[in-house]
């Protein structure tokens, strides 16, 4: 039975093929991470903050209808138009009537993970829209024709050569050049051309404000607010987990979420967005897509607190060392393995599989979600539910039953000792997964635990 | 049934129970130097913190600042004359030219460098992103410490509003930090005494 499309596993062979490659990703993220420690650690309040934000949401999760109506009420009070969708083609066809209503058939867009999970690009593009996306990272993987790798940081798979050969076939930047400044500048003035004729310009939503009927956007580069204060329409898409009910409560987001994500204190814009400009039309688009019954399954509810900061993927050993793509969803990492299972369980079953459950998520999370929990929780669930395809599945029975019985575990971890000592073929070999471009570990001759019974007096 | 009645309907049916708000939910940064801190974090940000006296003060360094520069812009009264691009226009798009921006903004935030700027200081939103260098003019008393404090004095009414902190960047290529992606590509704040 091979109900799997594509599996994480095979998908990261592939990424791994060029070792100097993966060394550096890997190195980059972590490099990132360590930028968030550092960050986090000059506000004595973080883990307080921390806290905070999750109650916050934790609020918010189980509040959500009232702030969805008091949000609709002063949303429309202040002059934006409210939509609903249930799931991603309703999304992506409103969008195209308001487009179609305007007569636009050329649209600037900023970043938006929900438009990348509602496919909202391919769909415009076969009904006559032309999509241009502009954010730096975004804009770059667009022209490759490839989904962005991180939520982040769309083009971390990529090297400043593979960008400078882009660059050329597209923005007729000099063959060879690689300086990202060089680079940069190129797609300013390519963007800012397009930013200056489209009339239309779509933006992602960080926070919707109950309170206000308002909603924030952040970015670094500038981009979403050179749209939408450009553009005679202005159209944003949310998930509708986005709420928090007062503005006030955007002090702990904020000061969180960039500190997460690259550990810059704020990124340098956050644009409060409340009511159109003269003459100029808002739209917000509400999405559920999966997300109503997602806050029904206890287990993983959860999820639905997060703020998209990406510290979790940077953390990740497994992520850092097998890129975004091979999670083959719009949201990848550990966090993505939680959210693709409710979108559709058998093509997404392997996702919760590709973690080592270290925990190193949960430790970063700024909202504190059990992120690794709930992935070992989706094994259970998916496992059960038939989902996963057989070889996986008798590992994980053996493992679950390993770990339930602590007596067997000590006894097999001893034998595995032995075996990986005498036998080391047979855990080097294909059937295991991780021993793909890896040399397994030298076994230790005994466990810390049995080193602890036999020097207890 | 609507959309809307639907989503409503599944959320009310499917939420989880009930928890509360954190009533206490902001922090102190008790740091000795606002003003201090403020400057440190706009200098690792690439953003130039000028202390000036008065109004004519802040003229005459904007003068020797940007002594050759063309289509230059401002908000501050007192500078209207320096300025050569006017700011009365209909269409957004024409701002595209300008090249230098002095606007007045609000308040600056101490811990991220951030400085709040809205509808009741411009005509056009997209000014402070549009132009090619941008400068703020705030009061040098109108610092505060962290956000929290800095949505406690936001008392903002209009219709949209920005924390902009430093100039416009970008790291998506090879994560080497270029500065100048979309928006400005400088950043310089003045702190008017008084
Ligand atoms: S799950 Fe937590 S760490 Fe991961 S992206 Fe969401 S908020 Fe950030």
């Amino acid at each position: 039975m091979s109900k799997v499309v594509i599996e994480h596993a095979e998908a990261s062979e592939t990424f791994n093929k060029d070792e100097s490659y993966v060394d550096w990703h890997d190195e980059t993220l972590w490099f990132v991470r360590k930028k968030r420690d550092i960050s986090s650690k000059l506000l004595p309040e973080w883990e307080e903050l921390r806290e905070t934000a999750s109650q916050i949401k934790n609020y918010v999760l189980s509040h959500m209808d009232d702030l969805l109506e008091t949000f609709e009420k002063n949303a429309k009070a202040n002059g934006i138009h409210l939509h609903w969708a249930v799931d991603a083609k309703e999304h992506n066809e409103i969008v195209l009537a308001i487009l179609k209503q305007h007569k636009v058939e050329k649209m600037v867009k900023s970043k938006s993970m929900l438009t990348e999970e509602c496919h909202m690009n391919e769909f415009l593009i076969q009904n006559g829209i032309e999509v241009i996306d502009t954010d730096l990272g975004e804009r770059i993987v667009q022209l490759r024709q490839e989904p962005p790798s991180h939520i982040v940081l769309p083009a971390i798979h990529l090297k400043k050569k593979d960008i400078g050969d882009l660059f050329h076939e597209h923005l007729g930047t000099d063959a060879g050049a690689t300086d990202p400044q060089y680079l940069t500048e190129a797609a300013r003035q390519h963007l800012r051309d397009k930013f200056l004729t489209r009339r239309a310009a779509l933006t992602g939503v960080n926070f919707a404000v109950a309170e206000t009927g308002g909603f924030v956007v952040c970015t670094n580069e500038g981009n979403a607010d050179m749209g939408a204060h450009l553009a005679d329409v202005h159209i944003a898409s949310m998930g509708f987990e986005k709420i928090i009910p007062l503005q006030s409560h955007l002090g702990v987001f904020l000061r969180l979420l960039a500190r997460s994500a690259t550990g810059q204190p704020v990124t340098t814009y956050s644009s409060h967005f409340k009511k159109p400009r003269e003459g100029q039309e808002m739209h917000l688009v509400i999405v559920d897509n999966g997300r109503s019954t997602q806050l029904g399954r206890p287990d993983f509810k959860n999820s639905l607190k997060c703020i998209r900061c990406g510290a979790c993927m940077n953390t990740c050993p497994v992520y850092r060392r097998s890129g975004g793509h091979s999670y083959h969803n719009a949201v990848a990492g550990p966090i993505g393995s939680i959210l693709a299972p409710n979108l559709d369980m058998t093509k997404n079953a392997d996702l919760p599989f590709a973690s080592t459950l270290c925990g190193s998520c949960s430790n970063v999370c700024p909202v504190k979600i059990d992120i690794h929990d709930q992935l070992y929780k989706w094994r259970q669930v998916l496992v059960q539910g038939g989902h996963v395809p057989q070889a996986k599945e008798i590992g994980v029975k053996a493992m679950s039953m390993v770990l339930s019985q602590p007596r067997f575990y000590q006894w097999s971890g001893r034998l595995g000792r032995s075996v990986m000592r005498t036998l080391p073929f047979m855990v080097n070999n294909s059937l295991n997964p991780w021993f793909k471009q890896r040399e397994m570990p030298e076994p230790p001759k005994e466990s810390f635990r049995d080193w602890f019974v036999r020097n207890r007096k | 049934m609507s959309s809307r009645e639907k989503i409503l309907q599944q959320v009310k049916l499917n939420k989880p129970a009930e928890t509360v708000l954190p009533t206490h939910y902001t922090f102190n940064s008790g740091y000795k130097d606002t003003e201090e801190k403020f400057k440190e974090i706009l200098q690792a940000i690439y953003t130039e913190v000028i202390i000036v006296e008065s109004k004519e003060h802040l003229r005459e360094k904007v003068e020797e600042m940007y002594v050759d520069v063309v289509n230059k812009a401002t908000t501050i009264p007192e500078l209207a004359s320096w300025a050569d691009f006017s700011l009365q226009v209909a269409d957004p798009h024409d701002l595209e030219l300008i090249e230098v921006a002095i606007l007045q903004a609000e308040f600056g935030v101490a811990e991220n460098g951030a400085v709040w700027i809205s509808d009741n200081h411009l005509q056009h939103r997209v000014l402070p992103f549009i132009t090619q260098n941008l400068a703020f003019v705030i009061p040098r008393n109108a610092l505060v410490n962290n956000m929290h404090d800095a949505y406690n004095r936001l008392s903002d009414t209009t219709g949209w509003g920005c924390f902009i902190a430093g100039p416009s960047k970008t790291a998506d290529i090879e994560q080497s930090l270029v500065i100048g992606a979309h928006g400005a590509r400088s950043m310089v704040i003045f702190l008017v005494e008084n």
